[in-house]
């Protein structure tokens, strides 16, 4: 079978963004009449990329060819007009206007600058019986589900005689009748000679319609592979990768001294974040949350926060219901949650240390009732030593801190607060590896001292090392939980999130209980 | 399975068509409950003359459509149709012929608007704010050039004023009512035929969507403030044509009374939503709620803005419960 060659090439993409280096000699390379998944984590650089290729950022290196003349787009309306059409997760159309008018609009048949209806109408209609799509196009789009809503996106992009066409995770909202749906249109658009690149974070959709695909992590390229020479299981192995090896082994974990039941969740779930779930954390437990990012693993940790409101199931801390509907509610009951993204959900960096981590203290206390400064002092300093948060001086802007220093500013926060449970989302992403083993060796120590922890990581190592009980995630579900026994290793885990534990894999998201959107 | 249908059951009326059926069905109740209570109200003159007496307002009112219709909002209009009278007043005074006056006057109307629509979209403010600053310096320039009314002697603005047309039997109406349904009609055409009408829908259904989508929507946003500002001239220039004067405190207020017939017209507050016709309805409601009131003999006038407002608040409120259920 002699492969096409390629319509798309980038080649060696480099992108600088300050302090982070999104992308780094990356590769893709998309083929007419197939469509390619770029794969990888979140913050692996796949929106940098495709950034990049549309012209909202400039690459700092590398080269574009489409159909073999090199290319440089200025913005994503000049990369439409050269055929690379693009549509987002969130519909960007205009709900207000009719379907035919979302189809054609700026490009309206007119006479005379009068806007011809009835060819709009009818040439609309075309374009979307050739997607097999029957609405009417008169209808407002409001009136569509956004399944609908997504396709006729799709239409209008593919109208402008696209050539790539770029799916942006456009099943993330979607049932799985509509994912089909969605599917049957990439097949017709793919048949009809179009490059489809495919953003997902459901493997089975990668595996049911790619062809081919490029894998990137931490902004670097780890290969492009054709989807049938690729399991499911080396695929996650690639896309997490292994870098920790060389961290300090934490010494033989003690089993957990678990009093009692801390908290329980019975059939938690929140329509489109996560399926219902039902978890026990006991007093003294560490247990770790793994699965691939975007798999869930945050939603689950914002509902037990009361970050998120739950849309079902019971939630019980020492035995009693309890309902966390804000984070206030949460820290009356001792739950501290550290975020995923210190910088826009935590920290504020141009307060100083002390400022920073008295923040909390201060807000269950209410504003009316300041604390101390000699309180404040001592607390922050006891903290600030027991840490070992550098520079040792409480009184710098945060800001100025490393990264890890940082990390610890937020942990201090939420331990002044001596929570029963703290959870902890990603607390040791993107700081150097001295700091993650202190973090590292500061939770198990908590847990020594009877605090029960969630632990949510995308590093398997580091979940393996730490917790008691590892819950899996994927696809927004709690497929699995294990106990931490010598019989779990990486290997396991990752077979488990890429297997669908022992459930049956199936996309996994049939029952989402909001399809009647309109 | 084969082409997947997944519409729903359409209403029999679109929903969008709902607010302005509404606004209708209000209109013609008022008319009848007015023809049964008052004699001499069920007289086709009676509606001709709420036009008559509305014809500045209901040119003011289309220019605030363009706009209510992107989701902005202009404040100023009231302002510049106060200048318009000056402007004109005074330059008429001074021997100038009227057809360089009424397009030196458009001019300005038109320069005011596409300043502020300018502001708006280059500078990325508020609307609210910019409009409020043009509100205050055009009112501000009436007393500039002069603080007391100036009348207005031009025969041909005063013939303007008082010629009748007849239509059939005795009714008839004044020019300036010709003028501004020629807007209605107008503004109706452009905002259903090309493609500026379509992109000022779009902008007020998502502005971020309509710049991925390639629409120009600067140009637009500017386009509609500037229709405005010539709405307004000319809403003013038929303000003179009524009252036969340039004055400084004319048209105090005008920019809500515009607003409040918009809205009761059905045009969404946020944008994207309405129609002329509708703003056409609004302000007869506005209109017959004053001929009610001088009908009935006995109520303050002030009862006009107690209904006006319960109208608005009622009409708010319906908006609210129709895009509620489109959710």
């Amino acid at each position: 079978m002699a492969e096409p060659a390629p319509i798309l090439e980038m080649t060696g993409i480099g992108k600088q963004f300050p302090g982070v280096r999104a992308l780094d000699g990356v590769d893709l390379r998309l083929r007419p009449g197939e469509v390619h998944a770029l794969m990888g984590e979140n913050g692996a650089g796949k929106s940098t990329l495709i950034k990049v290729l549309t012209g909202v950022h400039a690459a700092d290196a590398g080269t574009v060819t489409l159909a073999g003349r090199q290319v440089a787009f200025a913005g994503p309306q000049e990369a439409q007009r050269a055929g690379i059409s693009t549509v987002y997760q969130e519909v960007n159309l205009c709900a207000n206007l009719s379907v035919a008018e979302n189809v054609l609009i700026g490009r309206e048949p007119r006479r005379f600058g009068r806007i011809q209806w009835g060819a709009m109408r009818r040439r609309a209609a075309e374009l979307l019986s050739r997607l097999e799509l029957d609405v009417d196009v008169t209808a407002p789009l409001a009136d569509y589900s956004l399944a609908i809503q997504q396709m006729v996106a799709i239409a209008r992009a593919v109208d402008v005689e696209a050539r790539v066409l770029i799916l942006d995770e456009p099943t993330s909202s979607l049932d799985a009748g509509e994912v089909a749906q969605l599917f049957r249109v990439m097949r017709r658009l793919k048949d009809r000679g179009l490059a489809i690149l495919f953003v997902s974070h459901f493997l089975d959709q990668v595996y049911e319609i790619a062809d081919r695909m490029t894998i990137l992590r931490n902004g670097r390229l780890v290969g492009e592979y054709r989807t049938s020479e690729l399991s499911q299981r080396a695929l996650v192995g690639k896309m997490i990768g292994r870098e920790l090896a060389e961290l300090e082994r934490l010494e033989d974990r003690p089993p957990a001294r678990t009093t009692g039941t801390l908290l329980q969740a019975e059939g938690v779930g929140r329509a489109g974040a996560i399926e219902p779930f039902s978890l026990t954390i006991r007093e003294g437990e560490v247990v770790g949350l793994a699965g691939l990012l975007g798999s869930g693993r945050t939603e689950l940790a914002r509902l037990l926060f009361g970050a998120d409101h739950a849309t079902s199931g019971t939630l019980k801390v020492d035995g009693r219901p309890v309902h966390l509907r804000t984070p206030h509610a949460a820290m009356n009951h001792k739950i501290a949650f550290c975020s995923e993204d210190r910088k826009a959900d935590g920290l504020i960096p141009d307060l100083t240390v002390r400022e920073n981590i008295v923040l909390a203290l201060q807000a269950m206390r209410g504003w009316t009732r300041p604390v101390p400064r000699q309180q404040q002092e001592e607390l922050v300093g006891r903290y600030v030593k027991a840490l070992r948060i550098s520079p040792p001086d409480p009184d710098v802007p945060v800001r100025t801190l490393s990264g890890g220093n940082q990390q610890k500013v937020l942990l201090a926060r939420w331990l002044i607060l001596e929570p029963r449970l703290l959870i902890l989302d990603e607390p040791t992403r993107g700081i150097d590896v001295g700091a993650k083993a202190e973090i590292q060796r500061l939770v198990a120590e908590l847990s020594d001292g009877g605090m029960a922890v969630l632990f949510v990581s995308a590093e398997l190592e580091e979940v393996l090392r730490l917790s008691h009980k590892v819950g899996v995630l994927r696809d927004r579900r709690l497929i699995d939980e294990l106990p931490n026994d010598a019989a779990l290793t990486t290997e396991v885990l990752m077979e488990t999130i890429a297997s669908g534990g022992g459930a049956v894999p199936g996309s996994g998201r049939h029952d989402r209980g909001d399809g009647g959107r309109s | 399975m084969t082409a997947v249908t997944l519409g729903r059951a359409r209403p029999a009326v679109p929903r969008k068509y709902l607010p302005v059926l509404v606004t209708g069905a209000l209109l013609a109740a008022m008319f009848v409950a007015g023809g049964v209570r008052y004699e001499g109200f069920a007289h086709g003159q009676v509606v001709l003359n709420v036009f008559i007496d509305n014809a500045f307002l209901l040119v003011v009112a289309v220019g605030m459509t363009f706009v209510i219709l992107t989701g902005g909002i202009d404040l100023s209009v009231g302002a510049v149709v106060a200048l318009s009278t000056m402007i004109a007043a005074t330059l008429l005074r001074a021997g100038w012929p009227p057809l360089p006056v009424m397009a030196l006057v458009l001019a300005v109307g038109a320069t005011l608007g596409l300043a502020m629509g300018s502001i708006i979209h280059h500078f990325e403010i508020q609307p609210f704010i910019v409009t409020l600053a043009g509100m205050f310096l055009a009112r501000g320039l009436c007393y500039t050039i002069g603080t007391d009314s100036v009348p207005i002697t031009d025969p041909a603005f005063t013939a303007l004023a008082q010629t009748r047309i007849d239509l059939v039997a005795d009714l008839w109406i004044s020019p300036s009512v010709l003028i501004a349904l020629l807007v209605v009609l107008a503004a109706g055409y452009v905002l259903h035929y090309t493609r500026l009408g379509r992109t000022v829908y779009a902008v007020g259904g998502s502005e971020q969507s309509a710049v991925l989508m390639g629409l120009p929507v600067g140009r637009t946003k500017i386009a509609v403030y500037t229709i405005s500002g010539v709405c307004s001239a000319l809403g003013g220039l038929l303000l003179s044509f009524y009252m036969l004067s340039g004055y400084g405190l004319h048209a105090v207020g005008m920019e809500l009374d515009a607003i409040a017939a918009v809205v009761i017209g059905g045009t969404l507050l946020t944008g994207g939503s309405g129609f002329v016709l509708g703003t056409v309805l609004g302000v007869l409601v506005l209109g017959l709620i004053q001929t009610i009131i001088s009908f009935e003999g006995t109520l303050s006038s002030w009862w006009t803005k107690i209904f006006i407002g319960l109208l608005l608040f009622v009409f708010i409120l319906l908006q609210r419960l129709i895009t509620a259920r489109r959710k």
